[in-house]
C-alpha cells in the first residue's frame, strides 16, 4: 500500500470518526462538535490536495470484507483522475460549507446533531467517490440517501421538513431499485463488480452484456436519475430545500446530486449507445423543464433548486452525448458557484429571519454588499458570462451537443440553448427582484450583512467560481476515463455564438420585465394560466400522487380481494368448513352408546386382521 | 366315537351359543341365561374330549353353578321382563353382521391358512395332578394374586351394592 | 381324526357369536352373556393348544381366566344393579351419558 492509498483511507475514515465522536461524546458540547467536524473535513481536504498534487498515482487498494465461496465483497479505495478531482470538490466545498454552518446554525438546539449528520454525509459521499466496486458504491449510495434524509428532515418538528425528507428518501429508493437491478445484471453478465476488472472485461469484449446492454445501462442510470434528480424522479429536490440552507448548498447543489453524474462517468465504459441516448434525452428534458419551472418560483431556495435541476440535466445530457469530461467539468464549476449561490441565499435568509419569498425582499444590494457581490458573480457564472467558470463548462456541453458529426443532436442542442436563455432569465429575475429596487417588507428593510464566518466562505468560493473555468479539467477527466475527446473544438464557435446569443436574449428580456421596480410579477399578471402551472411545478407532484393513488387503490383492491376471497374465503373459511364438516361427520360416531363403540372397535380389529391376513376367506 | 362326540358337542355349543345371543322366539334374558348354561355344559364336554377333566369340572361348577346363578339373581332382582323393545336399526344390524362375518371369516381363514395343526397330535394327558403341580410351583405367585383379586372383587361388589354410595 | 384346526374353528365361531351378542343386543345382561361366550371361546382355544402342543400351561391359563371371569361377572353385575337403581333401565340405548 503506497502512501496515496493510506491517505485516501484516512480521508475516507476521518469524517466517520468525527461523526462517531460527536454522537458518542460531544453531543452536549456544541463548540467542540463543530470543531471536530470541521477539522475532519478540512483535514480531508488537505490530504486530498496532497493526493491530487502528488498525482501520478492511479489504481486501487482493496480489503476483503466478506468472503462467501467464490464471491468476495471488497471495500477499497480507487484513485484516478475522476476520484481525485471529485475528492477535491467534495472536501473543498464541504470544508467551506462546514465553516459557514457554524454561523448559520448558531443557536440551533441540535447544533451537535447537525454536525454529526454533516460528517456522516461527508463520509458517505467520499465512500462513493473512492468506491472501487459496484457493491461498495451501492452501500455508500444508500448511506448518502440516509444522511440526506437525516439532514432534510433536520428540523423534523416541522411537518413540511419531515414530509420532504420522506419524499426524498422514497423517490431515491425508486431509483436505487433500478440501480441495484442494473448492478445485478452487470454482475450476472460479467461476473465482477470491480470497476477496474469490469473495464478490462468490457475493453476486451464490449458485447459482454449482449442484447440487454441498453436495459442494464438504463437501469444503472435509474440510480443516477434518483440521486441527481432527473426527470421524472426530480420531484424530491425542490422539496429538499426544507433542510437547512448549508445542507441545500452542500448536498442538494454541490455534492450529493452530483453523485449521479459522477457515477455515470465512472461506469461510462459499460454504457451502450442506446442507454446513452436515453440518458442524453432525459438530461435534455430535465434541463429545459426545470428551467421553465424556475421562471415562476418565488422562494429563493426553490429557484436555486430548479436551477440545480436544470444544470444537472446539462451534465447528464453531456454524459449521454459521450462527453463525460464536459460533464465533470461542469459538475466541478457548478459545485463552486452553486454552493456560493446557496450560501448567499442562506445569508439572505438568515439576515431576513427566515424570509424566503423574493417578492418580500428587494433593495438588499445596499444592506448586504458582500452577499450581493458574491451572489451576482455566482449568477453571472451560472449564466455563462465570459470569462467566469460557467462559460467554459457550459460551452463544453453545448459543443458536445453541437458536434453533429459524432454524437451531437440538433434537438438537444436547441434544448440546451433554450435552457441557457431561461437560465439567464430566471437568475436575472432573482437578482433584480431580490437585491435591486426598494424594500418590499419590514424584514427586508431591517436586514443587515451576515457575520464574517458566513461571508468568508462566500469570498473564498468566489475564487474558484471565477477561475476554475480556465483549468484543463475536461481533458484531465477524459484522459483519466480513457476516452479521447470526441469532437475537438471545431464546433466550439457555434456553441459559443449561441450561448452568447442566449445570454443576450435572456438578459434583455429579464431587464425588460424586471428592470423597473415592481411589486408583482408581470408574467403572473399577464400569462395567468401558464404562471399558475409553473408555480405548481407543472403539476408533477399532483400527477405522481394521482398515479400513486390509482396504483395504490388498485393494489389495495387486489390485496383486499386476495385477503377476503382467497385467504379469508378459501383458506380460512375453507379450513373452517373442512374442520366443520369433518367434525359433523365424526360427531355421528359419538353416539354415547357403548355398543357403537364396541362395533367400531370390532371394525378396527377387522381392518387390522384384514391387513395382517390379507383378505376375507 | 370321539369324532362323533366332538361333532355333537360342537354343534350343541354353537347352536346354544347362537340361541343365547339371538333367540328368534323370545327376547327374555332368562332364556338366554338358560341357553348359556347349555353352552357351557357342552363346552365342558369338549374339555373332556381334550382330556382336561379338571377344567371341565371347574367349568361346570363355576359357570353353571355360580355365574349363571348370579345372572339369574340379577335378572330376578331387576325384574326385567319383556324389556327388549326391539326396534332394530336394520342398517346397524346389517353392518354389525357384516363386521362379524368378516372377523369370523378372517379368523377361520387364518386358522386354516396358517397350518397351525399340521404334524400336531393330541399327546398331553393333562391330569389334575399335573395341573396342580404346575399351579403350585411355577404359577404359585399368580395363583396367590388371583386370590387377592377375588377378595378385591368381593369387596368391590359389596361396596357397589350398598344402597347409599357416598 | 379331529385335529387342532377343528377345535379352533369352533372357538372362532363361538367367539364371533359372542361378539354378535355384544354388538347387536340391547340388554346389558345379555351383552354380558355375550362377553362370557367370548371368554369361553378363548378358553376352548387355550385348552386345545395345550392338548396339541403338549404343554399344561394353557390349562393353567384357562384356570386363571375362569377365576377372573367369575370375579368380573360379580363386579359387572353389581355395576348393572347399581346403574339400574340410578337409571331404572338396562337398555344400552338409554345409557348415552358418554355423549357430550
Amino acid at each position: 500500500m503506497t502512501g496515496a492509498f493510506s491517505l485516501a483511507w484516512i480521508v475516507l475514515l476521518l469524517p466517520l470518526v468525527s461523526a462517531a465522536l460527536i454522537t458518542l461524546f460531544t453531543l452536549k458540547n456544541d463548540k467542540l462538535s463543530a470543531k471536530i467536524s470541521i477539522g475532519a473535513v478540512i483535514g480531508g481536504f488537505v490530504l486530498s490536495l496532497l493526493i491530487f498534487l502528488t498525482g501520478g498515482t492511479s489504481g486501487e487498494h482493496n480489503i476483503t470484507w466478506i468472503s462467501i465461496g467464490d464471491f468476495q465483497a471488497t471495500l477499497g479505495v480507487r484513485i484516478d483522475a475522476l476520484s481525485s478531482l471529485m475528492l477535491l470538490v467534495v472536501t473543498g466545498v464541504g470544508s467551506l460549507i462546514h465553516w459557514y454552518s457554524q454561523g448559520y446554525m448558531k443557536g440551533d438546539r441540535s447544533y451537535s446533531r447537525y454536525f454529526a449528520c454533516l460528517s456522516m454525509f461527508t463520509f458517505s459521499m467520499l465512500g462513493i467517490v473512492l468506491a472501487s466496486n459496484f457493491m461498495q458504491m451501492f452501500i455508500f449510495w444508500e448511506l448518502v440517501g440516509v444522511s440526506s434524509y437525516l439532514l432534510i428532515g433536520f428540523w423534523y418538528e416541522r411537518p413540511a421538513a419531515a414530509d420532504a425528507s420522506k419524499k426524498a428518501f422514497l423517490t431515491n429508493r425508486i431509483g436505487d431499485f433500478g440501480f441495484i437491478l442494473g448492478i445485478i445484471m452487470v454482475w450476472a453478465a460479467a461476473g465482477s463488480l470491480n470497476f477496474t476488472e469490469l473495464q478490462g472485461i468490457f475493453g476486451a469484449n464490449p458485447e459482454v452484456l449482449g442484447a440487454t446492454a441498453g436495459l442494464a445501462g438504463v437501469l444503472l442510470f435509474c440510480g443516477a436519475m434518483g440521486k441527481s434528480a432527473q426527470f421524472p424522479l426530480h420531484v424530491w429536490l425542490p422539496d429538499a430545500m426544507e433542510g437547512p440552507t448549508p445542507v441545500s448548498a452542500l448536498i442538494h447543489a454541490a455534492t450529493m446530486v452530483a453523485a449521479g453524474v459522477f457515477m455515470l462517468c465512472r461506469i461510462f465504459f459499460l454504457l451502450s449507445p442506446d442507454a446513452l441516448m436515453v440518458i442524453a434525452w432525459i438530461g435534455g428534458i430535465t434541463a429545459l423543464m426545470a428551467a421553465v419551472i424556475a421562471l415562476q418560483q418565488n422562494d429563493i431556495k426553490r429557484i436555486l433548486a430548479y436551477s440545480t435541476l436544470s444544470q444537472l440535466g446539462y451534465m447528464v445530457m453531456a454524459v449521454g452525448l459521450h462527453a463525460p469530461g464536459a460533464a465533470m467539468f461542469h459538475l466541478t464549476t457548478h459545485a463552486f458557484f452553486k454552493a456560493m449561490l446557496f450560501l448567499g441565499a442562506g445569508s439572505v435568509i438568515h439576515a431576513l429571519h427566515h424570509e424566503q419569498d423574493i417578492w418580500k425582499m428587494g433593495g438588499l444590494k445596499e444592506k448586504m454588499p458582500a452577499t450581493y457581490k458574491t451572489f451576482l458573480i455566482g449568477t453571472l457564472a451560472l449564466c455563462g458570462v465570459f470569462p467566469l467558470s460557467g462559460f467554459f463548462s457550459k460551452d463544453g456541453i453545448l459543443a458536445a451537443a453541437a458536434d453533429f458529426r459524432h454524437h451531437g443532436n440538433m434537438v438537444l442542442f436547441a434544448f440546451g440553448v433554450l435552457a441557457a436563455v431561461l437560465t439567464t432569465l430566471y437568475m436575472a429575475r432573482l437578482v433584480l427582484v431580490a437585491f435591486h429596487g426598494s424594500n418590499r417588507s419590514d424584514s427586508a428593510s431591517h436586514a443587515h450583512e451576515s457575520p464574517s464566518v458566513m461571508t468568508g466562505p462566500l469570498w473564498i468560493l468566489l475564487i474558484p467560481s471565477i477561475i476554475s473555468g480556465w483549468l484543463p479539467i475536461e481533458s484531465f477527466v477524459n484522459s483519466g476515463i480513457g476516452i479521447e475527446h470526441a469532437g475537438g473544438h471545431t464546433e466550439a464557435p457555434l456553441a459559443m455564438a449561441f450561448s452568447t446569443l442566449a445570454l443576450l436574449i435572456g438578459g434583455s428580456v429579464a431587464w425588460a420585465l424586471y428592470g423597473k421596480q415592481r411589486e408583482t410579477d408581470p408574467i403572473a399578471d399577464n400569462l395567468h394560466g401558464l404562471s399558475t402551472a409553473l408555480k405548481n411545478r407543472l403539476y408533477f407532484d399532483e400527477i405522481f400522487s394521482g398515479l400513486i393513488f390509482i396504483t395504490h387503490e388498485a393494489i389495495s383492491k387486489l390485496a383486499g380481494w386476495l385477503d377476503r376471497a382467497v385467504l379469508g374465503g378459501f383458506v380460512v373459511k375453507g379450513l373452517y368448513n373442512v374442520v366443520d364438516v369433518l367434525g359433523r361427520g365424526i360427531r355421528l360416531f359419538q353416539t354415547g352408546s357403548i355398543q357403537t363403540y364396541a362395533f367400531l372397535f370390532v371394525l378396527g380389529v377387522a381392518f387390522v386382521l384384514y391387513f395382517v391376513i390379507g383378505g376375507i376367506l | 366315537m370321539q369324532e362323533l362326540l366332538f361333532y355333537i358337542f360342537s354343534a350343541l355349543t354353537l347352536i346354544c351359543g347362537f340361541l343365547v345371543v339371538a333367540n328368534p322366539f323370545t327376547r327374555n334374558p332368562v332364556t338366554s341365561a338358560m341357553f348359556l348354561v347349555l353352552t357351557i355344559v357342552s363346552m365342558a364336554g369338549l374339555f373332556v374330549l381334550l382330556n382336561a377333566f379338571f377344567l371341565a369340572a371347574v367349568q361346570v361348577m363355576v359357570y353353571a353353578g355360580a355365574v349363571i346363578v348370579l345372572f339369574l339373581f340379577v335378572i330376578m332382582l331387576l325384574d326385567v321382563k319383556e324389556v327388549e323393545r326391539q326396534h332394530y336399526n336394520l342398517f346397524g344390524v346389517v353392518l354389525g353382521l357384516l363386521g362379524l362375518l368378516s372377523v369370523g371369516g378372517m379368523l377361520i381363514k387364518a386358522i386354516l391358512a396358517s397350518g397351525v395343526g399340521k404334524d400336531l397330535h393330541p399327546h398331553m394327558e393333562g391330569t389334575t395332578k399335573d395341573l396342580g403341580m404346575k399351579l403350585f410351583t411355577d404359577y404359585v405367585l399368580p395363583f396367590e394374586i388371583m386370590g387377592v383379586l377375588l377378595l378385591v372383587g368381593m369387596i368391590g361388589v359389596i361396596l357397589l351394592s350398598k344402597k347409599n354410595l357416598r | 381324526m379331529i385335529g387342532l384346526e377343528q377345535y379352533l374353528i369352533v372357538s372362532a365361531l363361538l367367539f364371533s357369536l359372542g361378539m354378535m351378542g355384544v354388538i347387536l343386543r340391547r340388554n346389558l345382561i345379555v351383552i354380558y352373556m355375550g362377553l362370557e361366550l367370548m371368554l369361553n371361546a378363548a378358553n376352548l382355544a387355550l385348552v386345545s393348544f395345550s392338548r396339541f402342543t403338549d404343554t399344561i400351561d394353557g390349562q393353567v391359563m384357562v384356570f386363571f381366566v375362569i377365576t377372573v371371569a367369575a370375579a368380573e361377572v360379580a363386579v359387572g353385575l353389581a355395576l348393572i344393579v347399581a346403574l339400574y337403581r340410578k337409571r331404572q333401565t338396562t337398555e344400552v340405548g338409554d345409557l348415552t351419558s358418554l355423549k357430550l
